[in-house]
């Protein structure tokens, strides 16, 4: 199996880079851990939502009459239930949204701007009822011409879908509106002077489809609102603080009124760090004063919910004949949806982030195309442009006939390496990727006729960010830990881990719990691979007051100073023979003792995590092609990343292993399909197809440790970076047994069986 | 329409329930029954985490009727464990870490068990054939064939 890390990166620790079952685990092969759509509430109404036919149409007049005649149903809200916000950017994942933006997102208000664009939500007794009532609201649309692709979404005579954009970031500012929300550029050195120091140089353009995050729980939540004011939700969320702050806002609410609570999350990937049925559950449970469930099926997933984007991406590389990256430079076009946000600007930063480069430039455009607004997907924006830049990268090795992990090796970016996004790398692990590529034994295996390898690197930044835990210490020296984040592929496990490094007990004694936005202070979501980092920081904090305080304890018992007490292996012990002699007070003889010595011990951390160290990563990967029929299958795959120091190898391979495999569907067969009306034809797992098990082989995975010196155990981000190289990787492998480069994503079968056709047929002219 | 009686058999014990036509047997567990071990992740069979064996049949249960329940043995995840003992399925997921968010999981381990008591044997190829109706966005697979695999050993005694 994987090569394992011992956790013993940053000196010997005792429960870091071990394997305990997680503390959910048995609820999960159970079916007790209760998801989004789990709970039923007492006299619970069911919500459902009306949504747009069409991609495009300017909504006249919305008639409920008929639907709140129908026996059953309690409330209908339209756009007129929600007021209207302005403009207002705040957090939300890695990116930002604008509060304009949201209310119309949940509630279409002028236009419907997509199809599947919710329109009016209706709350009965039950489902049936409620579909029932759906059919009878009668909507006076006035259909407009709709636009899908970014490039014609970006012509002068393109359909506008906000008549009032004008392009940020582009002096002067245009006086015309257009659906170019925003331009970004990040340049460093020059690379006109970088292209003429080049011998050769490549340049090609790239195209991806938008894909689904294609978690297997879909939206679900329940909103119960009280005639007080006040407020619970719960739903399945990355982010339920996050959810707090926006249904707030769109309800008009004190966030303190409002408690939310996060089920456990049936993956999220970036797409549950946004809201859809939250705000309308607790606005049809303001309006009907009973409890309202709402749940989303499979085809409102994917016609409502945020893929991610689809782009256009043209790249520019020079180098000279001896391999040494001389300049690169990059156009990018993402498609953000209905509404401004695509993540164009990390996809920019991102670019040649893995390269140690004097002269760089990209340009990133966003643009709004009558499809839903897309979101977060794990390493948002990054895989899209990392992908062209992979595939020029390897186009260049092949050229001079160099080994494309050497050239990589030559290139590669390095402690002190000035990123052209703006900061210098501290230590960072691509290079011990490089080199473990360059000696497994996976790189060397001699390939069977007709398959090919590649390899891609690819790079995330991670992030940090507000975050708050409790540990609270049970009267038989048991601690319940506290943290915000939901836990989405075993965070828990991974937090118990560093709490009892921290406290030196028994890992088995610590339960953890993701509280409500009631039991701790603001913490930010659950991505940008931020938990097992900031989470983490916030629960060694937590650990570290409650150490000051049960020190105090002990030196208040003994009667001696308190810097005379050190905290050992679970334990209050004097420090030193001039301490005095006393038997050490054990986490359960204090938690005894609380009582008499001064009460209950509750060790709090509130953070502004910062620091969060990148994350590299490089593939291998062998494919086959069947010249039939064009299917290509990965015959073996390897990833090898840096985790910092792998807090419970387990979950981190599984990071690894996830990632791949999701990369290996966006680069083989995933993507949405429009008819000429802007219809989304295939809303279903049958028709987009992610990877099934007898899709893809074992997937090995090698974990490179170089520890994050910012975090107490080096820990970093690793839950994105793996989806970032398998498209390259895998394009890479291709042109290796074909001889024929795809630049177009995804390299489904078809497209691969046309493009082996027209090869025979230039062939044969 | 007035709703439809229904005596059938869930985990071993009789159970009776009233039901719409159109509501499917996962409905019925769910709703109905609060047997909300089994997931709706599509509604049309594509995904598996509904997974549930029929007398012995493995079968998605978005895609049949509560009402088609009648007189029929229904095992679900619920009864999968045995009192406080584990099935070896989900001891062994539990320690190859098979499970990231976990809510494939009911289903792949019913998947699973189905499986193993047909081919007590299977090859890795099986495995993956078998378990291919049963979507996981997560894990890529790797460890939950290598869990199924290690517990088919297991169970053979090896």
């Amino acid at each position: 199996m994987a090569a394992t890390s011992n956790g013993k990166a940053n000196g010997a620790t005792r429960w870091i880079g071990t394997r305990p079952v997680r503390p959910d685990g048995v609820d999960k092969v159970t079916g007790r851990a209760r998801f989004g759509a789990d709970v039923h509430l007492p006299n619970m109404l069911v919500g459902k939502v009306l949504r747009s036919p069409h991609a495009h149409a300017r909504i006249r007049s919305i008639d409920a009459s008929a639907a709140l005649a129908l026996p059953g149903v309690k409330t209908v809200i339209t756009r007129d239930d929600f007021n209207d916000l302005s403009s207002e950017f705040v957090p939300a994942g890695e990116m930002l949204v604008n509060y304009r933006d949201v209310v119309r997102n949940v509630m279409a208000r002028e236009k419907a701007l997509f199809e599947g664009h919710p329109v009016a939500a209706v709350a009965a007794v039950s489902e049936k009822v409620a579909r029932e009532a759906l059919a009878l609201i009668d909507v006076d649309y006035e259909v407009l011409p709709h636009v899908l692709d970014v490039v014609d979404a970006m012509a002068p005579d393109a359909p506008l879908l906000h008549e009032d954009m004008i392009t940020a970031g582009v002096e002067p500012a245009p006086t015309k509106p257009s659906n170019i929300a925003k331009v970004v550029e990040f340049k460093l050195g020059d690379v006109a002077e970088g292209f003429a120091e080049a011998d050769i140089v490549i340049e090609r353009e790239f195209s991806t489809q938008p894909v689904h995050q294609g978690y297997i729980e879909p939206h679900s939540c329940i909103a119960n609102y009280s005639e007080d004011g006040q407020a619970e939700l719960w739903c399945t969320t990355q982010g339920h603080f996050v959810v707090r702050g926006h249904c707030a806002k769109l309800l008009g609410m004190d966030v303190s009124k409002l408690r939310v609570t996060a089920s456990e999350i049936g993956g999220g990937f970036g797409g549950k760090t946004v809201v859809y049925l939250e705000p309308v559950a607790l606005m049809l449970s303001r309006k009907s004063g009973q409890p309202v469930k709402m749940t989303m099926s499979r085809e409102e997933v994917f016609r409502a919910s945020g893929p991610a984007a689809g782009t256009r991406v043209w790249v520019k590389i020079g180098m000279t004949n001896e391999g040494r990256i001389t300049a690169g430079e990059a156009v990018l076009k993402y498609q953000a949806g209905a509404f401004q946000g695509s993540p164009v600007q990390p996809g920019c930063m991102c670019a040649f982030a893995p390269y140690d480069l004097d002269h760089v430039k990209v340009v990133g455009y966003d643009v709004l195309v009558n499809r839903p607004k897309v979101a977060a997907y794990r390493a948002p924006g990054a895989p899209q442009s990392e992908f062209a830049v992979e595939s020029v990268v390897d186009e260049l090795a092949k050229r001079i006939g160099m080994d494309p992990v050497e050239l990589r090796l030559k290139n590669a970016a390095k402690q002190g390496t000035k990123a052209a996004y703006g900061p210098t790398f501290g230590p960072v692990g691509l290079v011990e990727t490089l080199e473990e590529a360059k000696a497994h034994e996976h790189y060397r295996a001699p390939l069977k006729q007709g398959q090919g390898r590649g390899v891609a690197s690819g790079f995330w930044f991670n992030i940090g960010g507000e975050t708050c835990a409790t540990l609270n210490l049970g009267e038989d020296g048991t601690i319940a830990l506290v943290a915000g984040t939901p836990d989405i592929g075993g965070s828990r496990a991974s937090l118990c881990l560093q709490a009892a490094e921290t406290l030196g007990v028994d890992v088995e004694r610590i339960r953890p719990l993701i509280g409500d936005t009631s039991t701790l202070g603001y913490t930010f979501l659950t991505g940008g691979s931020r938990t097992a980092f900031a989470s983490g920081m916030a629960v060694v904090e937590a650990g570290k007051d409650m150490i000051r305080q049960l020190c105090e304890r002990a030196a208040k018992v003994w009667d001696i100073p308190v810097d005379a007490v050190e905290w050992a292996d679970g334990e209050a012990r004097p420090a030193g023979s001039n301490a005095g002699e006393f038997d050490p007070l054990s986490l359960a003889d204090l938690a005894r003792l609380a009582g008499k010595t001064g009460g209950p011990f509750v060790g709090r951390a509130q953070i502004n995590a910062q620091g969060a160290g990148p994350s590299f990563g490089t593939h291998i990967v062998d494919v086959d092609v069947d010249r039939e029929t064009g299917r290509v299958t990965i015959e073996r795959y390897t990833v090898i990343q840096d985790a910092g120091t792998a807090v419970h190898p387990s979950y981190v391979e599984g990071q690894l292993q996830g990632g791949a495999v999701q990369g290996i569907g966006w680069a083989l067969n995933e993507e949405y399909i429009y008819d000429d009306k802007g219809r989304l034809q295939n809303p279903g797992f049958l028709d987009y197809r992610i990877p099934v098990c007898s899709d893809v082989p074992m997937i090995d995975t090698v974990i490179v440790e170089v520890p994050n010196p910012t975090h107490p155990y080096g820990v970093r981000g690793v839950g994105e970076t793996p989806i970032v190289p398998p498209m390259a990787a895998i394009a890479n492998a291709v042109e290796d047994a074909l001889g024929m480069r795809f630049m177009d994503l995804p390299m489904s079968p078809p497209r691969v069986l046309k493009a082996l056709e027209d090869a025979r047929i230039a062939e044969a002219a | 329409m007035a709703k439809a009686h229904v005596t059938t058999t869930v985990n071993g014990d009789p159970v009776e329930f009233l039901c719409d036509a159109e509501q499917t047997l996962l409905d019925v567990l769910r709703d109905e029954l609060y047997l909300t071990g089994s997931k709706e992740g599509c509604g049309s069979g594509d995904c598996g985490a509904c997974s549930v064996i029929v007398d012995d049949r493995l079968v998605c249960a978005c895609l049949m009727l509560g009402v088609e329940a009648e007189g029929h043995s229904i095992e679900t995840i619920e009864g999968m464990a045995n009192g406080d003992q584990l099935h070896p399925l989900q001891t062994k997921f539990l320690e190859h870490a098979a499970l990231q968010c976990g809510v494939c999981t009911p289903g792949i381990l019913v998947a699973a068990k189905s499986l193993l008591e047909r081919n007590p044997d299977p090859t890795e190829i099986e495995v993956r054939y078998w378990l291919a109706g049963n979507l996981c966005r997560c894990t890529g697979y790797d460890k939950i064939v290598r869990a199924v695999l290690d517990t088919a050993q297991e169970m053979r005694g090896g």
